[in-house]
């Protein structure tokens, strides 16, 4: 069986060039640092499993360390000129698109048809991690694809990933030390402290201010988590259950609902998101870092407002 | 009570602008040891947490193929072809992804944009060449409002799409949690009510992008 292990090793070994690769770039100014952050990195998807959980905390903070002093350097770009790009559009044409659109297409088929496929019994995928899989599947048939079709040196891929690891630098890695430390603070209670205290300040008589306590009170408590998912419990069994639907008798369906996404209008307005927010600045490479942001803020503000005139028009009514 | 420092210390780090990955160990550690574990105890905590999320990094596994596909002028041919379509504005554009970004998140095909794999190398040049191909060659800072709007567009669409679908996972923790609660709701329920939400942001947002063209391009349609 195919499980979430084999993506690992492959993500693995793709961190593992970069180490090497940045290690023998000598126009990286910080090409040890640098290589070190992609190497322990690597490490943490080659052994993250074998290291021990102590193993693995003073592996986050070797790269919190890395990040933190100096930061993590560019390679000197090994890339395309635009003029060769402009020659690679006209030649290689549409092409380029259905290339791209393998990694999706794929990931799609994957996930809705590989979970059927069976071996004498046992399950050819992990049932549970198909979506995954099926996305690394996705990358390996859209690499196969561009190296027959473009036939670039055999390093390409490998320089190109590292072009673009480099320039998301320590951001990639941000998503994921988010959704440890969301753990953490699961673990240590904190969901509980917040409900402990917004249930303590909150005790009014008006439906509104129930309403508008607990669609607010998402938004905020999700920018401060950068996840709707860690703010729901809290809000839910703090201002949402007692208040909303036991004491004012609203329906617990479209509580629910509508306190998710007012959740979700505080994932636009948070660099705690971070691969919603700070992740395509790196990516798109725009200097200020609040850019996108900045672009969604008045549509989530808005949004907030929706959300919660449509629980005070329909929470009590239904 | 204590717990609550580490959301202090997020909060104060963010907005001093200390690195984001230093500002988590801190929280973490300030959180666990202040909610009475002890260093060893809470550095192995963050350890295997981070070790049991690594599954949230594993879309960088597509930045090989992106780069190749660049460097081969993927982005280059993405300025030409939308060039090709006159009417196609870049605010036009951008609700014609956000429709089907919606449509196809809310049938539960999340994974058919984000900001690797569609943003950068499609979406985002193909806003900015639909601008360019009425403007001539963009100010940088026009460019970049242009890119960041793609990428808002995106997280607008999706997380006003994606609770449509009932088996996601927001959907199923909203009904676990509240299972847990003593409630029971039942998931296409829920569904049912994200359905006028999401019919707001594709208008609210709609809006937006149609006034971010006539910024960009005037009421004559042509930047003049």
């Amino acid at each position: 069986m195919i499980t979430l292990d084999a993506v690992y090793l492959l993500a693995g070994l793709m961190f593992a060039a970069f180490a090497i690769l940045t290690v023998r770039d000598g126009s990286n100014p910080k090409r040890y640092r640098t290589g070190a952050f992609w190497g322990l990195l690597a490490l943490s998807f080659l052994a993250g499993g074998r290291i021990g959980d102590i193993g693995n905390g003073v592996l986050v903070i070797g790269l919190a360390v890395l990040a933190l002093f100096g930061g993590l350097g560019q390679g000197g770009s090994e890339t395309s000129t635009i003029a060769a790009r402009t020659v690679g559009a006209a030649q290689f044409g549409d092409k380029l698109f259905y290339l791209a659109l393998i990694i999706p297409a794929v990931a799609l088929a994957g996930t809705l048809g590989l979970k059927a496929i069976h071996i004498s019994a046992i399950p050819l995928v992990d049932p549970k991690q198909v979506s995954v899989i099926s996305l690394a599947l996705g990358v390996l048939i859209a690499l196969a694809s561009a190296m027959l079709l473009i036939r670039p040196p055999l390093s390409a891929p490998l320089q190109e990933g590292r072009r673009l690891a480099d320039m998301v630098g320590w951001a990639l890695i941000l998503p994921q030390m988010l959704a440890a430390l969301g753990a953490v603070f699961a673990l240590a209670g904190v969901g509980h402290a917040v409900g402990e205290l917004v249930g303590a300040w909150l005790s009014s008589d008006s439906r509104l201010a129930a309403v508008v306590a607990y669609t607010v009170g998402m938004a905020a408590f999700t920018m401060v988590m950068g996840n709707a998912f860690a703010a729901f419990p809290v809000m839910t069994a703090g201002i949402g259950l007692p208040l909303i639907v036991q004491k004012f008798g609203g329906d617990p369906a479209i509580m629910g609902a509508l306190g998710m996404l007012s959740g979700f209008c505080g994932t636009l307005l948070t660099p705690m998101a971070a691969n919603f927010n700070l992740v395509p600045t790196a990516l798109l490479e725009l200097p200020d870092r609040w850019a996108v942001i900045r672009a969604q803020a008045p549509t989530a503000i808005l949004m907030l407002i929706v959300n919660t005139a449509l629980m005070f028009a329909l929470v009590f009514r239904f | 009570m204590w717990s609550l420092i580490g959301v202090a210390v997020v909060v104060l780090g963010f907005t001093a602008r200390i690195n984001p990955l230093a500002v988590i160990v801190a929280a973490a550690l300030a959180t666990g040891v202040l909610g009475g574990m002890s260093p060893l105890a809470v550095i192995a905590a963050l350890g295997k947490a981070f070790n049991d999320s690594r599954y949230v990094s594993l879309v960088w596994l597509v930045l090989p193929v992106i780069g190749l596909l660049e460097r081969s002028g993927l982005q280059v041919r993405a300025r030409i072809v939308i060039a090709q379509f006159g009417a196609l504005t870049t605010g036009r554009l951008l609700i014609l992804y956000m429709a089907l970004r919606q449509i196809t998140a809310a049938l539960g095909l999340t994974g058919l944009g984000g900001h690797p794999q569609m943003v950068r190398p499609l979406l985002a040049p193909m806003a900015e060449g639909a601008a360019e191909a009425r403007l001539g060659p963009l100010a940088p800072e026009v460019g970049e409002m242009i890119r960041a709007q793609a990428a808002a567009t995106d997280n607008v669409a999706l997380v006003f799409g994606e609770d449509i679908f009932i088996a996601l996972a927001s959907i199923l923790l909203i009904k676990g949690f509240l299972h847990q609660m003593g409630v029971e709701v039942a998931p296409l329920q829920l569904s049912l009510w994200a359905i006028p939400t999401a019919i707001a942001a594709f208008l609210i947002h709609g809006a937006r992008l149609l006034r971010l063209d006539r910024r960009l391009f005037g009421r004559t349609g042509d930047g003049r």
